[in-house]
């Protein structure tokens, strides 16, 4: 046994401060803080505009974000320069992390955190005609739980991804309304807020895997979906605040970047529980996940859930719009195509093991992957491992909350012969996960959006695990 | 001070939010915060000159904007602010193939996959003047004038032997345009 430590005994690895200086250093970066927050109206510590000083404006905040960023470059003097893993600050290993100081607090991460070095999940880009109109995929293979971090929730963008300041951006409100109205960021933030963890997931999840397994991953097959805490304003709250006229039927969603983006959202959905979010995760939603708001239209294509959101107007009928006329509407064998197909139906997906994952040798392996429904709760998760002949149920991983990932793993010994793995979702309204065979059967092969057929990954007796159809 | 006033506000919405379990986040929540309306009263109202600034016509026409263009105006609007993308046969490129591929969307039909173009597939006339208004050309979105969105439009049309040569585009003769796949589409049910 050592000798018991006392704190007398181990130098500072620099010289502190008194712990007066401390307090006044302390106090002036709280100052700066709160100079900077009185004038910014979206701060719980706005102080108004009858303020003598100059409305806050974004390059003083830009001056103290590249304040921020120059401090995380000098991680360099810490660590050696060298290309960090996205998001990671990289940083110098000792031989044995307790024979010497880790990284003072805040001394490299400008006090925003920032996830291991080691880690190196990254989002993927579909590889489109152009970076702007495009997709990235959520890494599931490493998922854990339920939550997808923000820097890892899947993308699509038609237009890039919008810049806007928070203290410009309104929100307009019209059409067969009351009273027409504008909405800073301010006003509302002002009414009563909720959060709710839901997942969402692009009608173009799993497109290219109609007719045969074409990408290799999970994050290739299933990446359109990630789950947040959405924290905002329930849309319900401003269209009672406006007031809808007799007649109101639909409501067009306008987002405010470059493909100024619009949806129509039938009014009963949009009563119901649609969300107006500008939180994400415990912070403001990401700059490409619409920030400063975006609307949340729970458990129907990610389409519809405009970002950017700029306007709602409300009218007697839908807009038909490019993005539910010529995109998103589902192509039939007969020539003919469904359209307003909104909801996301059950769906599941084995995360581990999953496509390109080798299994060294027989033995125990947990099974683990993610289901969800756009129509409420997971009710039960099956799993084979046999290509469907034999299913045994999983154990779900709660909370299991409606419209929202739910983790289910099951305990399975390898006996090292191949094998093939599906699992499948029954939701709350008895629902069952179709095969891709059943959809195919019923939509042909055109209707490119809407898949949530079973998946299947082969595990070869090699260990190799493919992704395969199998019926 | 502004801390308390925030924490009362708080508290104020936990209780509204209980009382009408607006999004209680249990399987049945599906109750409407429409039960439990408020006035908060905060907002701005808006004139509708403000609103001018924003185009969203519906199919019958409505909040289609003035302005007209003819067939023969719309190629040269074609020439400078589509072509690069759309090819000069409208053929696409990095952008969409704009016409084309009638009788390729049902399986029956021969000749490979479905060809899904504003000619062979869009229901709506007002769809594309309210696409290129609002997100064309790629890279200067909504930079044209009305006039030149309803030339360019025209031309579109022409070129998918939807509308005469002759063709003039205004808010009364877009929505009478007949589409040729216009009744193709039927609501999903899900």
């Amino acid at each position: 046994m050592k000798q018991p430590i006392d704190d007398s005994s181990v130098p500072p690895a620099r010289p502190s401060l008194s712990p007066k200086k401390n307090a006044d250093v302390l106090q002036d970066l709280e100052a700066h803080f709160l100079e900077r927050e009185r004038q910014d109206p979206s701060s719980p510590y706005y102080r108004g505009a009858d303020s003598n000083r100059p409305p806050q404006t974004m390059p003083r905040r830009r001056r103290f974000m590249l304040g921020a960023m120059a401090a995380m470059g000098s991680a360099g003097v810490h660590g050696v320069a060298s290309s960090a893993t996205p998001g990671a600050i990289e940083r110098t290993v000792p031989p044995d992390a307790t024979k010497v100081q880790g990284v003072g607090v805040a001394v490299d991460d400008g006090g925003y955190g920032a996830r291991s070095q080691f880690e190196t999940e990254v989002r993927t880009r579909y590889a489109t005609k152009t970076t702007e109109s495009s997709w990235s995929f959520t890494p599931l293979q490493n998922s854990m739980g339920m939550i997808t971090p923000s820097g890892l929730h899947y993308e699509r963008h038609h237009g890039g991804i919008a810049t806007i300041d928070p203290t410009k951006h309104e929100l307009y409100v019209h059409g067969m309304v009351k009273q027409a109205k504008k909405f800073s960021m301010a006003d509302l933030k002002r009414y009563p807020a909720l959060s709710r963890l839901m997942f969402i997931e692009c009608s173009g999840n799993g497109l290219t895997e109609w007719a045969k397994p074409t990408l290799k991953t999970v994050q290739g097959t299933h990446g359109l979906t990630s789950t947040s805490d959405w924290i905002g304003v329930p849309l319900s709250t401003i269209l009672n605040e406006v007031g809808l006229k007799p007649g109101a039927k639909w409501l067009l969603a306008e987002g405010g970047d470059a493909a100024v983006m619009t949806r129509s959202i039938p009014i009963e959905k949009a009563m119901k529980d649609c969300l107006l979010a500008y939180g994400q995760n415990g912070e403001a939603i990401r700059p490409e996940q619409g920030y400063p708001v975006r609307l949340f239209v729970p458990g129907y294509e990610g389409n519809m859930s405009i970002k950017w959101l700029r306007r709602l107007e409300v009218s007697d009928m839908p807009f038909m719009t490019r993005e539910e006329t010529s995109k998103y509407t589902d192509l039939m064998p007969d020539g003919t195509s469904l359209q307003f197909s909104f909801l996301m139906e059950a769906k599941s997906v084995i995360t581990y093991p999953s496509g390109e994952m080798t299994l060294n040798k027989p033995g125990f392996y947990e099974i683990s992957g993610l289901a969800w429904s756009g129509r409420g709760a997971v009710k039960r998760v099956e799993v084979s491992v046999d290509g469907g002949r034999n299913w045994r149920e999983a154990t779900l991983h709660g909370p299991v909350l409606p419209i929202c990932h739910t983790r289910f793993t099951l305990p399975w010994e390898w006996d090292g012969k191949e094998a093939i793995l599906q699992s499948r979702c029954i939701d709350e309204t008895g629902y069952v996960q179709p095969t891709i065979k059943e959809l195919v059967d019923q939509r042909g092969l055109s209707s490119v959006y809407h898949l949530n057929g079973i998946q299947s990954w082969k595990v070869a007796a090699s260990g190799e695990v493919t992704n395969v159809h199998h019926y | 001070m502004s801390i308390t006033i925030k924490g009362a506000v708080a508290a104020a919405a936990m209780a509204l939010a209980c009382a009408g379990a607006p999004m209680a986040q249990t399987s049945t929540a599906t109750a409407s915060s429409a039960d439990n309306p408020h006035d908060y009263g905060f907002g701005s109202p808006v004139t509708d000159d403000e609103l001018k600034q924003f185009v969203s016509p519906l199919p019958d026409g409505r909040g289609l904007p003035p302005g007209s263009g003819t067939v023969m105006q719309g190629e040269k609007v074609y020439t400078q602010q589509c072509l690069a993308c759309h090819g000069a046969n409208l053929e696409g490129g990095i952008g969409d193939r704009l016409i084309g591929g009638r009788g390729t969307l049902a399986k029956s039909d021969k000749g490979g996959p479905p060809i899904k173009t504003v000619e062979s597939y869009w229901p709506y006339s007002t769809t594309l003047f309210d696409y290129i208004k609002r997100a064309m050309p790629f890279t200067a979105p909504n930079s044209m004038s009305n006039d030149d969105v309803y030339a360019v439009t025209a031309y579109i049309l022409y070129k998918g032997d939807i509308i005469p040569k002759d063709a003039t585009m205004d808010k009364d003769s877009l929505p009478k345009v007949a589409m040729p796949n216009r009744d193709a589409f039927k609501p999903a049910g899900r």
